[in-house]
């Protein structure tokens, strides 16, 4: 068996960081216990993206423009993923534009749900094809605790497989152990928090801190020799604290990332060992851990070829990519906490005919259009007939793939009439390089800034949501390129 | 070439409802109140129409499915009726096939009748609706201003417009369309506006502010078409007939192709050409006495006077603030308030623009009459968006022209 590890990595962190002063300022007549969190950003999606959306965006940062046909399964781990019973790995793989011949896999139902797929992906791998690991979240935590003010959202995503890795597994071990420190119910909005002093001592201290120490036993790694730690827990010293009783040097505490993305749940252990592969030097280890009724340990070494290797823009690319947000009134409406009127335009039946969204769903959820092998006329949605005037040759398109290109502000329009959770709904015509145009919502983009001729790139997010039979509609949108 | 329509039909009678909010009628009843006046114009019974053609756009929020709401609101004598829709381009579309049904000679007398009752939905505007289960996959749902305003902003990068120029020539076109509303007793707003109220109004859809839009409307027009001979054997001496009639659809060019702009409507430049050609007209900028065009938005209307080859591409902007589409400019468009005034039911408004048309023609369109004797008027009614739309042209004038 060769040996699996790391051959790519990518994240993905919305635009928009909720300022944790303004949670406090709206909150504090009710909560002022929470003054002390009230530092620092935490990054929230949008009305339009879930799980999924950011794990599509995740893994397009970890592919780039690389082949993907060498992708032998897709994984995804969430605790917050939108379906209960329609494969989200399935939605990221058509996303993705995979071919069908793939294996898929949803993993959920603990904060440990991350790095448990990532373990499966790394044994699956030595077998043969690679695995592509996404790991998503985004909590609606209670308005006005604890948990809001330290969760936020992310996705990251690892190509997970043998060959030019550039970090190679050294070693995992596991232990399971049903410590309930919170929970959620299935079907349920909010997590339950026990009290925090407990789950500190008994919990991070000592469950998790036993199995990291007992991990390092069976490696026969000292802690000494650990380059990074990556404790992806949010109680401020928390690592410091595990660090100490490990063995392991204060300086190779990993960035937890709480005061600019806040704690992503299930994807926090994957996020950050992104984080940490954008830094890390050859020959150096990486030790990963993870708590969530148990514990989950992970010892990377890193290669030559570490730095070869760069997502599109990794977590501080994306870090980068920023937009301060004070107003926690539309945070908390985009996670329905609050039910502004929506008016009657809202009352458009957003029903999903399955059979056409099946015949379509190249186009639909991979942007796939059609391009006419005679003339070369590219066009979307892809059809029989080609749009080129001068030869409407009858069916003569090959399949066309548009979500990577780049594209360019034909038309646009900050529309306040029609319905969005978002308003203004920012739209107009675009045109990708090499031809194929679409009439596109636009997204992270600031309404008075939209310009004929500015460049943009496409992102995966909801389209619309059918409320009535609880289905969400995705589609391609064009985000200012980045 | 087909040899065309021109002076092959006449019309016998026009009638037209009084437009606006008419929370007190239904659509059957706003019917009648066009039909009346239009049978009573045309001096005929209602027994003399051999087929009938309805054109209603949003069928599905209050008039129903089929022609049969025209039949029972009107008791025709079981004779044929096509319900037709085709986006705002509805009535046209109705009157087309009432036209061409008269001049196959497949009836003598037709009628055509547009109706919509819209105010019946909760919320003003257009009801958001499906597009067709596979555009509303990856179609965007906005609002029809939104639709229309990204005209400006190509408009203002093609020509390198500035976005202040441009926002007060689509302002003018509202002012004027409003001080024409004005003097018409049947239109849905009747009020004039300034150029300080158009300006200075709250946006609906960057760059379209409140005044820059039409409202909609509850209305029915009619028009009962026959050939000139029948016409004159009733006893009509002068008459009015269609010039040409030209629908234009879109095929996904503008949609899917490459090389449209944005800024204008292909389809109206090429029923426009084919219009003309059809009614004989060589100059429409020195020809024509009236337009009655789809000004849905102010922007609409001004890329529409470069689109019918009325002014110079580019150069739309710098007439309308010339004065040249006013009442008392050289070629007066909307003197009867256009959409933007005397209303928008979807489906009558393009047989209202042929309603105003035949009365200016006439001499009888009362206080708002051209004092320069009309010859020749264009409607021109518009369907869907920009990207992919349905453009309709009929010219009528008078019989000897």
């Amino acid at each position: 068996m060769a040996a699996a590890g790391i051959l790519g990595f990518g994240a993905y962190v919305p635009i928009t960081r909720l300022q944790r002063a303004a949670i406090h300022a709206a909150n504090r007549w009710y909560a002022s216990g929470l003054g002390g969190l009230a530092k620092g950003e935490k990054a929230v999606s949008g009305w339009d993206e879930d799980a999924v959306t950011m794990a599509v965006e995740a893994a397009r940062d970890c592919l780039g423009g690389s082949d993907r046909s060498a992708i032998g399964a897709v994984y995804f781990a969430s605790t917050t993923a939108p379906f209960a019973d329609r494969q989200n790995a399935g939605i990221v793989k058509e996303a993705l534009n995979l071919g069908d011949t793939v294996g898929s896999l949803d993993a959920g139902g603990s904060q440990r749900a991350g790095t448990s797929a990532l373990i499966a992906a790394l044994r699956a791998s030595a077998d043969g094809g690679a695995v592509l690991h996404c790991a998503a979240e985004r909590v609606t935590p209670t308005p006005a605790s604890e948990r809001e003010m330290l969760a936020g959202d992310a996705a990251a995503a690892l190509l997970i497989g043998t060959g030019p890795v550039i970090a190679e597994l050294v070693g995992t071990h596991s232990v399971t152990a049903d410590f309930v420190d919170h929970f959620r119910e299935t079907g349920e909005l909010t997590d339950y928090d026990w009290e925090a002093r407990w789950v500190r001592d008994e919990g991070y201290g000592r469950l998790m801190g036993d199995t990291i120490v007992a991990a390092l036993e069976a490696f026969g790694v000292g802690g000494g020799s650990i380059d990074h730690f990556i404790a992806p827990v949010s109680v401020r010293g928390v690592p410091e604290l595990l660090a100490k009783k490990i063995g392991i040097r204060p300086e190779a505490i990993a960035d937890t990332l709480g005061s600019t993305v806040g704690h992503a749940g299930a994807a926090h252990p994957t996020l950050l060992l992104a984080s940490v592969l954008e830094k890390a030097t050859p020959g150096q280890t990486i030790l990963l851990s993870s708590f969530g009724q148990g514990a989950d340990v992970l010892l990377f070494r890193t290669t030559e070829r570490i730095g070869e290797v760069r997502p599109r823009l990794g977590v501080s690319g994306w870090l980068a990519r920023r937009r301060a947000e004070e107003n926690y009134m539309r945070y908390l409406s985009f996670r329905r906490l609050i039910a502004l009127d929506r008016g009657m335009r809202s009352e458009h039946d957003q029903k999903q005919s399955l059979p056409a969204l099946w015949r379509n769903r190249k186009g639909v959820m991979a942007l796939v259009g059609g391009r006419c092998t005679k003339t070369g006329t590219v066009q979307f949605p892809r059809g029989d007939v080609s749009v080129n005037p001068n030869d409407h040759a009858i069916r003569t398109q090959e399949d066309y793939p548009l979500a990577e290109l780049p594209a360019r502000i034909m038309t646009y329009t900050a529309d306040r009439l029609t319905f969005t959770p978002d308003p203004p709904n920012c739209y107009g015509n675009i045109e990708f390089d090499g031809g194929g145009r679409l009439m596109a919502e636009f997204v992270d983009i600031d309404p008075q800034a939209i310009e004929v001729g500015a460049q943009m790139r496409m992102m995966f997010r909801i389209k619309a949501f059918d409320e009535m039979r609880h289905f969400r509609r995705y589609f391609w949108k064009a985000a200012p390129a980045f | 070439m087909a040899r065309g329509i021109r002076d092959k039909v006449a019309i016998l009678g026009m009638g037209c409802a009084k437009f606006g909010e008419r929370w007190d009628k239904d659509e059957d009843q706003l019917m009648l109140e066009a039909f009346e006046e239009a049978i009573g114009d045309a001096g005929i019974d209602s027994s003399q129409i051999d087929a009938a053609w309805l054109g209603a756009a949003f069928d599905a929020v209050n008039i129903g499915p089929s022609g049969i709401p025209l039949a029972m609101a009107l008791r025709l004598d079981n004779v044929g009726v096509t319900k037709v829709e085709n986006y705002c381009a509805s009535g046209t579309e109705a009157f087309r096939g009432a036209v061409y049904a008269v001049a196959s000679g497949a009836a003598d007398i037709a009628l055509a009748l547009g109706a919509e009752k819209l105010k019946d939905i909760g919320y003003g505007g257009l009801p958001v609706r499906t597009r067709g289960t596979s555009y509303d996959m990856f179609g965007v749902t906005g609002s029809a201003p939104g639709n229309f305003a990204q005209l400006a902003s190509a408009y203002r990068a093609q020509h390198g417009v500035a976005a202040d120029d441009l926002k007060r020539a689509m302002a003018h076109v509202s002012v004027k369309s409003h001080a024409n509303g004005a003097k018409n007793p049947k239109a849905h707003l009747q009020k004039a506006v300034t150029m300080d109220q158009v300006l200075g109004a709250p946006i609906i859809a960057e760059p379209l502010g409140l005044f820059d839009c039409c409202g909609v409307s509850d209305g029915a027009a009619c028009a009962i078409v026959t050939t000139p001979e029948i016409a004159r054997s009733l006893g009509k001496t002068d008459l009015v007939t269609v010039k040409a009639l030209q629908l234009c659809t879109s095929n996904g060019w503008e949609m899917q192709g490459s090389g449209w702009n944005g800024s204008y409507f292909h389809t109206t430049r090429v029923a426009a050409t084919r219009a003309y050609e059809e009614a004989g007209i060589t100059s429409p900028r020195e020809q024509l006495s009236l337009l009655e065009v789809h000004d849905c938005f102010s922007i609409t209307e001004l890329v529409t006077m470069e689109d019918l080859h009325i002014s110079r591409e580019g150069e739309g902007w710098r007439d309308v603030l010339d004065g040249f589409f006013d009442a008392d400019g050289k070629i007066p468009c909307q003197i009867d308030g256009g959409l933007k005034c005397f209303g928008h039911p979807i489906g009558a408004s393009g047989i209202r623009m042929i309603y105003e048309n035949y009365l200016q023609l006439l001499g009888r369109a009362g206080e708002r009459q051209r004092q320069n004797p009309p010859v020749f008027a264009l409607s021109h009614n518009l369907g869907g968006m920009p990207i992919q739309n349905v453009s309709s042209i009929a010219i009528v004038g008078l019989a000897d022209a």
